[in-house]
């Protein structure tokens, strides 16, 4: 007997039969009876008006079939809502019940109904059982969160189940800390600001520890969420590392890559120079190589994987060529990617080898893989510059073969070849020639057509080939008959005698006969290039053109840095940021890898890709008048110039011109910037170039405009970091020794990487050794407080200097201070405790992410009430606009707008304060005037005397 | 996580769906179906495949489709393993894993699907503990249940599911105590036309089968660990133990498991036990060509090589071929162009062979492509990398199990060129 029979009745009166069943009094009966409903429901039947007779069926003592009406339940509540609350009071009970079998599949299944008035009723239950002594019902009741969450996320947040959630890392089961990592990591993912998974090293600590027992599932939560964490430095680096390297050995392949992707992000930060680095990349290479002795649908996934590490650390993999080659029955989707990945570690060591067996798969049936093949010959060609030769005698001996799709392959690698060393294998070209009837494909012919007229001078009967294929001019696609047009005027500007005619005739095809804009216009340039001077025709037609690269089919670096993060992800799958398709991840947080050891501070370079970066960055010349900065200037500020504002073409060519001159005054005034900018600035797309500095660009901009606008695009798309730039005064003597029984201390204060810290150089100029130093801060203004204690770990000996850097927080007691920055601090040794006060730049205290939105600037500041407004002279500065709003920028100084009216620019500023205060600031500055205005706005007016102070040290230093 | 899975036969109907989330409508397959159209093999279709709304992850299995549905950012090879955890779930209650088999256990299939997965988080998913919850179907239990009204679901709480072993249930017992470990070894060859090998792996697995009562604690070593320098194991294995003295030691699952998976690559020699020769020929012009085979064993320790299956994709121009096999026996199928020769065992003192013709269409060009041969072969009592276990101890209990221990080599992926 099986449970087919539950199919057989498919009469007439099904849904009664089964209604009487339901109703028997015979256990027996009944439970058969619902298996029957449930038989139904899995193939698609609509049995929902069973509902009532089966909810009846669930106060029982029998497990299965108590299991077996949760299932209808689940499916059946969201369309009977009302009759699914006939089953809460069921529930309530079950979630009591002494066996934690029925307390956690009660709490489990309810969270599974996705009805309002269910959910109600399960916070309590659902309270109780995150506390419950057993841990197999901790363990459901974490995962219920998650599904609660994802019903109702604002009950969940109301209710504080985040924060046991939160509790349950800590638990001392790790089951349960994996699946509140697991339900932590899933809620995370629709609130991607949300600070859900701190990470700190003790909840990693916890993790780690909890990652060696769990299941498999269990540890690629962990993996996935220890992936999340940046290791303070490089020995925490090490130690994650090591306790990750056994995961490597697992049977689970995603416990497997989640492990590679843990140590590929971490590895970052080791120093190459460690022998453990090198004991690491060598573990990384037999897991990777034993993914792919997988079944093919993992190998798929491995591959896709591999293709990234192979990019980013190509030395993994560089003895292991051999597996990735092809087996003749291995899916078409696992040869392709394997294809890939053997060019990618093609080298000329191994070079003879994969040439034999792409020469082997070139002979294949499947008609996309030969292709990809033979094009794969072409990148080896260009590649491993030493097997050129090589790989081009092999691809004419697959000419040879005749094969319709392999020759028209062929001809189009040789062309990226010839691009890639020019004059070189121009002996093979009569061989091509022989095949010119064959070729069929767009691609092909194209290719062809370029051969001939780049090499026309070399080709006796080059006009006869390229007038035969003119006789089916019109029937051609767009991209032969574009590069038709090329290699005849090509042809023409070599051997201008004996082919007037042919050219006369393409012009006139192009330009007269085509509906094809593109090809009409190219067909005019040409006409006019030749008809008023065939020296610039030559020049422009015939120009040099630069050799091509392998690099062109590498991954961009700043988004393979993001899918290294983003290993064993569908991000990894496809080759895209997540941001890029993954639905509901909207504001995706960027990752990156940390950056290695001895490099300096990490550093906040933009995260989007080059191009992402350059269309981020608005505009900061105001287009047109109906912008709404526009009105607002307008409105309250200065009066509309009469002209209005000029097209926006032009401005940006104002502003070169402007940044030319601010460029030059800069080198002369001894900044250290590179005078690019100054050769450049004049041409419209440098303009526009400088009229987009703000948004994307490293808040960190020291060396103003001049060092030029290309100079910054290339760094966005490089995303190489910059120095940060924030303004940081020189230090001075806070503590001299006399007061301080010989203790000296200089300091400043500095904001690096968004942290504050403060910088001391500690002088022991006493004559006995200082050990045991300790500082403390008095309530401030600003709540500022050392993050951690002062780190002088050696004893400081007579005549002897540390210099200290001291990270700040500003989550310390507020106590509003005379002036406003000053600074209460005690400093302790084993000698006494001495006291100083100091004060901070407020520009310390300036956030990263202070940028206002346009319009939200416009509603604050016409909110703010005038009386809030103070305005400040800054005198004798030197700086043009431009480069003023650079270095306000590397100080968190955040220009959002500007307008020139009457030669004076406005800058409309923001700068947003730790503790969230918001200062407008509007600034002056008329070429040739030394002197400039600012008006500050702020709801705290007493800031502004501060914030003025910090403009005019950032602006003068 | 896993949002939903469908099941959908080999002819591409959906026979079983099962959703553990809110419900994704069956219409999302329609995305696979295409793919499945553009497939010019069952086996060629994309493992990944977008949607606009949902990712599809699919894996192809005992010729049905277990699509997975998800619809947020999910580890795919999270999804892939979990997939063959189903399958292998499947094949362990019901025997064999067909649409009829899971249709036959409808019910039984919802049961465990709902424990494998909790709002698509994997929930239960070893057999130890699922065979706990739910009993797997017999015929027996069957006819019990029916006279006496209980039920195949466990009343009690796994108990393995909260022990530091959650692999092992208490309370085993035995009345006979045994232990076996299968070593199992897959060779992966490409053999070029001249007979020199491109690449050779090994793909190893020792899998065991082990009823023991009580709480065993086994420790297994080996002769030559050496080898074994890329594994995985069993999570019951202690890794530290491994990386310190090069011993497995671990409290076995009951019943029958995976212990380690090994993988000894292409940069260590690999010995190939058969070689071939072959003379597979077309002639311009002609409508006739030569099919001439012979196979002979090679490094095989003295072991004899069994259950030889040679076959090999003829090209698509071959209408027919007429051939005569020294031993076993040959089928040519004209449509899709396979060749296939059962041999059975190699006879080093008689090599088999298999010689004749093919016929081409009458005027139709060479043929380009060259035939790849792939050879199946099982050699008994062998394990070709040379593997050889030491000893195995047993601790934590008092009886004397019954030990055995057995090697096999089997041709994985074994393809000549010609």
């Amino acid at each position: 007997m099986t449970d087919s029979k539950y199919f057989t009745t498919t009469k007439k009166g099904e849904i009664f039969e089964l209604k009487a069943e339901l109703n028997s009094d015979k256990k027996e009966k009944k439970k058969e009876a619902v298996k029957k409903v449930i038989a139904s429901m899995t193939v698609g039947k609509d049995v929902s008006a069973l509902f009532p007779d089966v909810v009846n069926c669930m106060q029982t003592d029998n497990l299965e079939l108590k299991k077996l009406v949760y299932l209808y339940l689940m499916n059946y509540a969201k369309s009977q809502p009302d009759m699914a609350i006939m089953a809460v009071n069921t529930f309530v009970k079950d979630c009591e019940d002494p066996n934690p079998l029925i307390r956690a599949l009660a709490v489990r299944t309810m969270g599974c109904i996705r009805v309002d008035k269910i959910t109600e009723y399960l916070c309590e239950p659902l309270r109780k059982c995150l506390k419950d002594e057993d841990p197999y019902v901790r363990k459901t009741a974490a995962v219920c969160v998650a599904k609660l969450h994802d019903i109702n996320a604002q009950l969940v947040e109301d209710q504080g189940f985040l924060d046991t959630l939160k509790d349950l890392i800590s638990d001392s089961n790790p089951m349960v800390v994996a699946n509140a990592v697991a339900a932590l990591s899933e809620i995370a993912e629709s609130h991607p600001n949300s600070n859900l998974l701190d990470l700190n090293p003790q909840t990693i600590n916890k993790l780690l520890t909890a990652l060696n027992e769990c299941t498999e599932w269990g540890q690629i939560f962990i993996l996935d969420c220890l992936a999340n964490y940046t290791p303070r430095d490089d020995r925490e680096s090490q130690s994650i590392c090591e306790r990750v390297t056994p995961r490597l050995s697992h049977a689970n392949s995603a416990v497997v890559l989640s492990a590679v992707k843990v140590l590929m992000k971490f590895m970052e930060m080791l120093p190459k120079d460690l022998d453990y680095y090198g004991t690491l990349l060598k573990k990384l290479a037999p897991p990777l190589v034993t993914l792919l002795s997988a079944e093919p649908e993992l190998q798929y996934v491995a591959l896709r994987n591999i293709n990234l590490i192979v990019q980013r650390r190509p030395e993994i993999l560089k003895h292991e060529m051999k597996v990735f080659f092809v087996k003749y029955n291995d899916p078409i989707y696992v040869k392709l990617e394997k294809l890939d990945i053997m060019i990618r570690l093609a080298s000329q060591a191994n070079i003879a080898q994969v040439l034999a067996e792409l020469k082997e798969y070139a002979t294949e049936v499947d008609v996309d893989f030969v292709r990809k093949a033979v094009r794969a010959i072409g990148r080896c060609a260009i590649k491993v510059e030493q097997s050129a030769e090589r790989c081009v005698s092999t691809l004419l001996d697959l000419i040879q073969t005749k094969v319709n799709y392999v020759v028209q392959e062929a001809i189009v690698v040789i062309k990226d070849i010839f691009r890639k060393y020019p004059n070189k294998y121009e002996s093979v070209i009569a061989t091509l020639c022989e095949n010119l009837d064959s070729l069929d494909e767009p691609e092909a012919r194209a290719a062809m057509i370029w051969i001939v007229g780049e090499y026309a001078e070399r080709i006796d009967n080059a006009d006869e080939l390229l007038e035969s294929f003119l006789e089916g001019f019109h029937d051609e696609s767009t991209q032969v008959q574009l590069q038709l047009l090329t290699a005849i005027v090509k042809l023409f500007l070599k051997k201008p005698t004996e082919t007037q005619e042919l050219v006369q005739q393409v012009l006139s095809l192009a330009t007269q006969d085509s509906d094809n804009p593109d090809l009409r216009d190219r067909g005019y340039i040409y006409w006019r290039l030749l008809s008023t001077d065939p020296v610039a025709a030559k020049e422009v037609v015939l120009a040099e053109k630069p050799l091509i690269s392998e690099e062109t089919d590498l991954i961009e670096p700043t988004l393979l840095e993001e899918l290294i993060c983003h290993i064993g992800t569908l991000a990894s799958v496809y080759h895209k940021p997540p941001s890029a398709f993954v639905e509901g991840s909207r504001g995706v947080q960027h990752k990156r890898l940390p950056g290695s050891a001895g490099s300096g501070e990490s550093v906040e370079s933009p995260d989007a890709g080059s191009a992402a970066g350059v269309s981020d960055a608005p505009p900061a010349v105001i287009p047109s008048q109906g912008d709404l900065l526009g009105d607002l200037l307008n409105l309250d500020l200065t009066p509309p110039s009469a002209t209005g504002p000029p097209p926006a073409a032009t401005s940006g060519m104002q502003m070169g011109a402007m940044d030319l001159l601010g460029g030059g005054l800069d080198s002369l005034m001894g900044d250290e910037s590179e005078p690019l900018g100054g050769d450049l600035g004049g041409s419209p797309a440098m303009g526009a170039g400088f009229g987009a500095p703000p948004a994307a660009m490293p808040a960190s901009f020291n060396a103003p405009v001049s060092s030029g606008g290309l100079d910054d695009l290339f760094d966005l798309g490089g995303g190489v970091g910059m120095p940060m730039g924030a303004y940081s005064p020189p230090k001075a003597i806070w503590l001299p020794a006399m007061k301080a029984k010989g203790l000296e201390i200089l300091g400043t204060f500095a904001r690096r990487a968004g942290v504050i810290q403060m910088e001391m150089t500690l002088t022991n100029k006493a004559m006995s050794v200082m050990t045991d130093f300790a500082i403390q801060f008095n309530k401030n203004s600003f709540g500022l407080t050392p993050a951690g204690p002062l780190q002088v770990l050696t004893p400081l000996s007579p005549n002897q200097s540390i210099e200290v850097a001291l990270p700040l927080n500003t989550v310390g007691p507020v106590m509003k201070m005379d002036p406003l920055n000053n600074l209460q601090v005690a400093v302790k040794n084993n000698i006494d405790v001495f006291y100083f006060s100091c004060q901070y730049p407020i520009s310390m205290l300036f956030v990263e992410d202070g940028k206002m939105e346009r319009q939200v600037f416009l509603a604050t500041w016409k909110d703010i009430p005038n009386d809030n407004e103070t305005q400040f002279q800054i005198k004798d500065c030197h700086l043009s606009s431009d480069a003023a709003s650079n270095k306000l920028q590397g100080s968190s100084i955040f220009t959002i707008a500007k307008r020139t009216v009457d030669g004076q620019d406005m800058l409309y500023q923001s700068i947003k304060l730790t503790n969230g205060i918001w200062v407008l600031a509007e600034l002056r500055v008329q070429a040739g005037n030394p002197n400039y205005t600012v008006s500050l706005k702020c709801r705290a007016p007493e800031v502004s005397q501060c914030v003025f102070q910090s403009y005019e040290a950032v602006l003068k230093n | 996580m896993i949002h939903s899975l469908f099941l959908v036969n080999a002819s591409g109907d959906i026979f079983l769906e099962k959703h553990w989330k809110s419900v994704v409508s069956r219409s999302v397959c329609d995305y696979f179906f295409e793919a499945l159209e553009r497939a010019t093999e069952p086996e060629n279709v994309p493992p990944v495949i977008p949607t606009p709304h949902h990712y599809l992850i699919s894996v192809l299995r005992h010729r049905i489709y277990f699509v997975a549905v998800i619809q947020s950012e999910v580890p795919p090879l999270f999804v892939i393993e979990f997939l063959h955890r189903v399958v292998d779930t499947f094949q362990d209650y019901f025997g064999v894993c067909t649409e009829a088999a899971i249709k036959d256990n409808v019910v039984v299939v919802y049961e465990l699907l709902e424990e494998m997965l909790d709002n698509g988080f994997p929930l239960a998913t070893e057999s130890n503990i699922l065979k706990e919850l739910i009993k797997p179907p017999t015929i027996l239990r069957t006819m019990v249940n029916t006279i006496t009204g209980s039920t195949n679901v466990g009343e009690q709480l796994p108990t393995g599911q909260l022990s530091v072993v959650p692999w092992r249930r208490t309370g085993v017992k035995y009345t006979n105590n045994e232990a076996y470990f299968d070593v199992v070894e897959e060779i992966d060859a490409i053999i070029d036309k001249s007979g020199s090998t491109i690449t050779a792996e090994i793909q190893g697995v020792i899998d065991a089968c082990v009823k023991l009562t009580g709480m065993p604690d086994l420790t297994l070593s080996f002769m030559n660990p050496r080898l074994l320098d890329d594994v995985s194991f069993h999570p019951c294995v202690r890794f530290k133990r491994w990386e310190a003295e090069r011993i497995l030691s671990f409290i076995p699952p009951d019943g029958n498991f995976r212990l380690l998976s090994y993988h000894v690559s292409s940069q260590n020699l690999v010995a190939i036990p058969v070689y071939v020769k072959h003379n597979i020929t077309f002639r311009e012009g002609s409508s006739q060509g030569r099919f001439d085979l012979t196979l002979g064993p090679k490094q095989t320790m003295g072991k004899a090589v069994e259950s030889v299956l040679v076959s090999s994709q003829l090209p698509r121009g071959v209408l027919n071929a007429n051939l005569n096999p020294s031993q076993g026996t040959y089928t040519f199928d004209p449509v899709t162009k396979l060749l296939s020769w059962d041999v059975g065992k190699i006879n080093p003192q008689k090599l088999p062979s298999l010689k004749g013709t093919m016929s081409l269409q009458a005027g139709a060009s060479k043929p380009d492509e060259n035939p790849t041969i792939n050879i199946q072969f099982k050699i008994q009592q062998m394990a070709i990398s040379g593997l050889k276990v030491n000893r195995l101890d047993m601790y934590g209990e008092k009886y004397k199990p019954f030990k055995g221990i057995k090697y096999m080599t089997k041709a994985g992926k074994f393809q000549v060129r010609t």
